[in-house]
């Protein structure tokens, strides 16, 4: 017998989405299939790639290992919550583009998270600072550089308002 | 990759989840931070039928800092040891070996306690705990209070002394007294925060002549747990702590290591990295010691 689904409220990008959810689903496919938030990759599914980064409560996590029944009552920031307003991109998602920070496109969302972050801790990180955040995160195609280099272009000027 | 199907309950208390234990035995499983399990059940090489959270139970997240002993509740999130800078003074191997923990997204959940129970033979935070001789306390509905020393906790991979309807809820780290404390912890792993390749960690004291009198070490991911060496530390006890002795202690602990291979490296090479490591954290310990007051 199938175990019985639990009801969580889970607040994404400012929201409460009320569910009924199988315990075994994944905060990352509760996002992904319950939301239709698919901004959020899948990637290792075991806690390798980081690519399904979130932040929980402001905190990066990955949210392949973690099941949607332990964020209940949690406040969880997707990739689509990260820009000040809708059409806009946040300061670091802007220094992605104009630094070629991506190629495929599928760490994105994890290393945006994983920056996100880090410039919430650390307004100027240094490059060691940078290289630490992103070390759970793996990119395939563009290699690192370009990422680096993009979080410094973001935080170099005033500050890092908004990330 | 998805986990088989399974009931979930968040315990209300540890009195609540050590019920639910009793209740259903080698069916149900303990959920932390999650940062060991929620993966091994993804493979399926794990399938509760039970999962109870005990992730938000505040009773297990205490912190104690006192003279002669430091109590962390088995539910601290590792996160939040990397910026207790108390500990420095006291038990500084602990947060040594945090910084080679993971990434910060599996340190923001992952907890000391999910981390010791876990016991993968290559994990920083087991072998710290056992070269610090530190004292595990479990708690069961029936049986009370068992405290188990970190040298009979660890029995083999993935395998302690915590039995099915126990939970790990603190562990009670000693502090050395007197001055000349140095510690020391490295290890060589694919990427930083990966499973280590073979890590060692130390603590000696020295006296004012610069004599070792108290010395502990350890080797990780070379064995089925982590080693320490009681019998060979002793060797280092009296003596002034030179490259020759080390590089002597270091071999001599190396060649009982029993490690493994595979893709990533073999034996004979995990073995020598045990050597090389265990040689420089020593040491680093001894040069740690001798800044110290």
């Amino acid at each position: 017998m199938p175990p019985s689904l639990k009801t969580v409220e889970i607040k994404v990008n400012g929201i409460v989405r009320p569910r009924a959810v199988e315990p075994r689903t994944t905060l990352v496919d509760f996002l992904r299939d319950e939301l239709g938030l698919t901004g959020t990759h899948v990637g290792c599914e075991h806690g390798v790639c980081g690519a399904c980064s979130v932040l929980l409560d402001g905190q990066p996590v990955r949210s392949c290992c973690m099941f949607a029944v332990q964020a209940d009552g949690l406040s969880v920031t997707t990739v689509e919550g990260l820009a000040p307003e809708r059409g806009q991109l946040s300061k670091i998602q802007d220094s992605f583009c104009e630094k070629h920070a991506l190629q495929c496109g599928y760490c994105t969302p994890g290393m945006l998270i994983a920056c996100h972050a880090l410039v919430a801790a650390h307004p100027h990180p240094s490059e060691a600072q940078i290289r630490e955040a992103i070390s759970g995160n793996l990119c395939r195609c563009t290699g690192y550089q370009q990422i680096v280099d993009a979080v410094q272009h973001a935080t170099a000027t005033e500050g890092a308002e908004g990330g | 990759m998805k986990a088989a199907p399974f009931d979930y309950v968040r315990a209300e208390s540890t009195m609540h989840a050590l019920g639910l234990l009793a209740e259903h035995g080698g069916d149900a499983k303990l959920l932390a931070g999650g940062q060991s399990l929620v993966p091994m059940m993804a493979m399926r090489l794990a399938r509760p039928a039970l999962l109870v959270d005990i992730h938000r139970l505040t009773d297990l997240k205490s912190i104690f800092i006192e003279a002669g002993r430091i109590t962390l509740g088995a539910g601290v999130r590792q996160c939040e040891i990397e910026v207790k800078s108390e500990l420095d003074s006291s038990v500084p191997l602990v947060r040594q070996a945090l910084r080679w923990v993971g990434h910060s997204q599996t340190r923001n959940r992952g907890t000391l306690g999910g981390s010791l129970v876990h016991a993968d033979p290559s994990a920083e935070l087991p072998l710290a705990t056992l070269v610090l001789g530190a004292t595990m306390r479990l708690h069961s509905q029936t049986g009370g209070e068992r405290r188990v020393n970190a040298s009979d906790f660890f029995l083999g991979p993935m395998f302690t002394a915590v039995s099915e309807s126990e939970c790990l809820v603190t562990v009670d780290y000693p502090v050395w007294q007197g001055g000349r404390i140095g510690s020391a912890f490295d290890e060589t792993a694919i990427r930083h925060g990966d499973f280590a390749m073979a890590s060692a960690a130390c603590q000696l004291q020295l006296d004012a002549q610069g004599v070792c009198r108290r010395a502990s070490f350890g080797l990780g991911g070379v064995s089925g747990t982590p080693l320490s060496f009681p019998g060979l530390a002793q060797r280092l006890e009296g003596e002034r702590i030179s490259a020759a002795l080390v590089a002597e202690v270091a071999h001599a602990a190396a060649r009982e290591s029993d490690p493994g291979s595979d893709m990533h490296a073999g034996a004979e090479y995990r073995r020598h990295l045990a050597a090389v490591l265990l040689s420089r954290v020593l040491l680093q310990a001894a040069n740690d010691a001798l800044a110290a007051h």
